[in-house]
């Protein structure tokens, strides 16, 4: 194949540079600002800083509720991405074979991705209340036995339902168009080889969505990390007793409400390294089993 | 030639109008308050702008406190902060060791506006100033906690006199139970009560160096005081059936549970006062009470919550100007009544005080006993521990509180352990907060 090149280079620096400048200033920039912070004790209102080397991180580090946070946001987003993508097959699986009503469900079960995070964590808000919502109704049988906030399991079951519900949907984009891409020939040869619907998906159609899988596997935990803070803040605020405390939620809690920009900073930079260590977990040996093509 | 002249004049006119119209100066101002309080806010923005024609408030709410401090700092980064922002105790030990304000003080000297600072009242003033007493930022929203309780459910369980001790409460509590109530107290765990203003009426510490205000290197003091005991009480009284845990995470708040009837007792901000008018139902008889102290304790002064309106630095002579027409307006008597009226506040200056209490303000309701936290911030002068509390990363300590508290209140851990990790944990933030201000010491 040939390859095409500009002759000159500076046509490739101009074409370039915009795309660079914008990446630079909402990327770059403000994430070597965080590293500086991380190392440095800032004063919020700004007149100077201290330089304190890795203390922010030690205190971080040392801290045994850090690591309760760290734990409990590893289960938030393995349990989200299980949950959202399970559901976003299952449901992708049955309007790929057309059922009745399906063309209505395409588009109703996108919306759900439409709807911003702290929207989703009220309206579970309404769903999860033990005094007045869907779930009190469960207390009615027993009192007392829902109510998350008093049992932490309970509270951190409910981030992960509103949670999983809010990533369903853009799940569920990615399976339809991978199982509509499949060809129609591969599905009617194993149809007529004698394969029930069940056969074929199991050996046809899920090997055929290892890449899709894949990628969506990285994005949802990347994103369950990254983007739960509207549905804890509005659902638990990180109660009972700190056991919805997620990672994101516990940087907003110390930089923005407790004005500690350098422990909030130096938890930031975990969390980026903590991402970008399971991002290259899987693509070093989950990406080995998918089969593109 | 005359229409000429004529065309002259009339340009010369719009000249003049114009720029009578461009030189009222405009101020910014932000504030946290939000709902109904925020439209109380906006509506003393357009009463000065309506006052006079020379200067003009440009009001803009911020979504709360937290929201208001935390966006101004954002702004004052990008130069483009504004003028006065009103801002919770809790969020500016930061601001007061920036240094990045005109203390209103200086502001009112500086711009000629007399005030008389020693008509506050002291426990107002104390939280407020330096310690060489001049004034840093403006009183405005002022409360304190009080107790709301039931006259019904009371006088049922054959309560005369609604109870001023924490011994004589719990009794209070025992005849409720046996008269037939199921929870005698909405409770919701509150640093602010049960600890800040608790040790306050107590004359006992939260933390050293006088609560913080003598030097940086504080230390907390709540899990080796009175606090401890205290605390034990309200688990035991919750274990005991007495109290419940009401709060919105549970489904309702403990406001919530009064109005409706459900708890005899809440213990909220007197602010709250004028809120539970608009909320209760009709018949509802409720009343409120200042907050117990225990038996053998001599009971001292609350001290003041809400927020104070600070001038930030940076920010040009003319808008200083306004800024401090502005303050000097919401300190005329008129303009508290306007406040209390609309509110649940309290009067800042005994002056306005004394004659509200001639008109028969607090006679008459829905004002009527409203002054009871009044009687409750004025008990004692402030002694050097009842003067408030200047801690870095109070919001943080505050979480850390909470945090333990109802740990220890689901049974994770006993009272003490949990207030022992608070105040380690808490002790962290502030040796943290002292790092981060090596040298500086509050003004």
């Amino acid at each position: 194949m040939r390859r095409a090149h500009f002759k000159t280079s500076w046509i490739v620096a101009a074409l370039l540079a915009p795309q660079l400048l914008v990446i630079f200033i909402f990327f770059y920039w403000p994430s070597a600002q965080a590293l500086y912070w991380a190392f440095t004790l800032e004063q919020p209102w700004g007149g100077g800083n201290t330089w304190v080397g890795f203390d922010n991180f030690r205190a971080v580090l040392s801290d045994p509720y850090y690591w309760g946070s760290v734990r409990v946001s590893v289960i938030y987003a393995l349990a989200t991405t299980a949950l959202a993508m399970g559901m976003a097959l299952t449901l992708a699986l049955f309007v790929d074979r057309q059922l009745a009503g399906y063309r209505a469900f395409r588009v109703g079960l996108i919306w759900p991705y439409a709807v911003a995070a702290p929207a989703v964590g009220l309206a579970f808000q309404f769903v999860f209340n033990p005094g007045a919502g869907i779930f009190s109704y469960v207390n009615t049988l027993s009192p007392g036995l829902w109510d998350p906030s008093r049992y932490p399991s309970q509270a951190i079951l409910t981030i992960i339902v509103a949670g999983a519900w809010k990533q369903v949907a853009y799940s569920f984009v990615f399976f339809l168009a991978a199982l509509q891409s499949i060809p129609r020939s591969l599905t009617e040869a194993a149809a007529m080889d004698g394969a029930r619907p069940m056969r074929r998906m199991m050996d046809l159609q899920l090997p055929l969505l290892t890449p899709t899988i894949f990628f969506l596997i990285v994005i949802n935990i990347t994103d369950s990390f990254t983007d739960s803070f509207g549905i804890v803040d509005t659902l638990t605020g990180g109660g009972p007793f700190r056991a919805t405390d997620l990672m994101v939620y516990k940087i907003y809690a110390d930089g923005f409400r407790g004005f500690d920009y350098s422990g909030a900073a130096a938890q930031s930079i975990i969390l980026m390294l903590l991402v970008m260590a399971l991002t290259f977990v899987q693509f070093r040996y989950v990406e080995r089993r998918v089969h593109y093509s | 030639m005359t229409q000429k002249l004529a065309t002259a004049a009339v340009l010369a006119l719009a000249a003049t109008a114009g720029s009578a119209s461009a030189e009222k100066i405009k101020f910014e101002y932000w504030y946290g308050l939000t709902g109904d309080l925020g439209a109380v806010v906006a509506e003393t923005c357009n009463r000065f702008n309506a006052s006079q024609d020379q200067y003009e408030a440009v009001c803009v709410g911020q979504d709360g406190y937290e929201k208001a401090v935390q966006n101004a700092i954002a702004a004052f980064h990008a130069q483009k902060h504004p003028t006065l922002l009103q801002s919770f105790d809790a969020g500016t030990a930061d601001l007061m060791l920036s240094g990045e304000f005109y203390p209103v003080h200086k502001l009112m000297q500086d711009t000629g506006v007399t005030v008389d600072w020693a008509d506050y009242f002291p426990g107002i003033a104390n939280y407020y100033s330096a310690s060489t007493g001049e004034f840093f930022s403006m009183p405005w929203n002022s409360s304190t906690p009080v107790y709301y309780f039931n006259k019904a459910h009371f006088e049922k369980a054959g309560i005369t006199e609604a109870p001023v001790t924490w011994e004589g409460l719990e009794e209070a509590f025992k005849a409720l139970k046996a008269s037939g109530q199921a929870c005698g107290m909405a409770y919701a765990p509150s640093s602010w009560i049960d600890l800040e203003q608790f040790s306050m009426s107590h004359n006992i510490p939260v933390a050293s160096n006088d609560n913080g205000y003598s030097g940086l290197d504080t230390e907390l003091l709540f899990n080796t005081t009175l606090h401890v005991q205290h605390m034990e009480n309200i688990q035991r009284w919750i274990n005991e059936g007495y109290a419940a845990i009401r709060t919105q995470a549970a489904g309702k708040t403990a406001r919530d549970s009064f109005v409706e009837g459900e708890c005899s007792v809440f213990f909220s901000s007197i602010a709250d006062h004028n809120t539970i008018h608009k909320l209760a139902p009709e018949g509802l008889s409720w009343d409120v009470q200042i907050i117990p102290t225990y038996e053998g304790v001599e009971r001292h002064n609350t001290v003041v919550g809400g927020a104070s309106l600070w001038v930030l630095a940076g920010k040009s002579d003319e808008e200083y100007k306004a800024a401090a027409a502005y303050l000097a307006f919401l300190a005329t008597k008129p303009e508290q009544q306007f406040l209390l009226e609309n509110s649940g506040y309290i009067p800042v200056t005994k002056s306005t005080y004394d004659a509200l209490l001639a008109e028969g303000f607090y006679a008459k309701e829905p004002f009527i006993n409203r002054d009871i936290a009044m009687k409750s911030l004025t008990w004692t002068e402030p002694t050097n521990l009842t003067k408030g509390l200047r801690l870095g990363g109070m919001i943080q300590i505050r979480a850390e509180w909470t945090a333990e508290v109802e740990a220890a209140l689901a049974g994770q851990k006993t009272m003490k352990e949990a207030l022992d990790t608070a105040t380690a944990r808490g002790n962290e933030i502030l040796a943290r907060f002292a790092k981060t201000y090596e040298g500086k010491t509050f003004p």
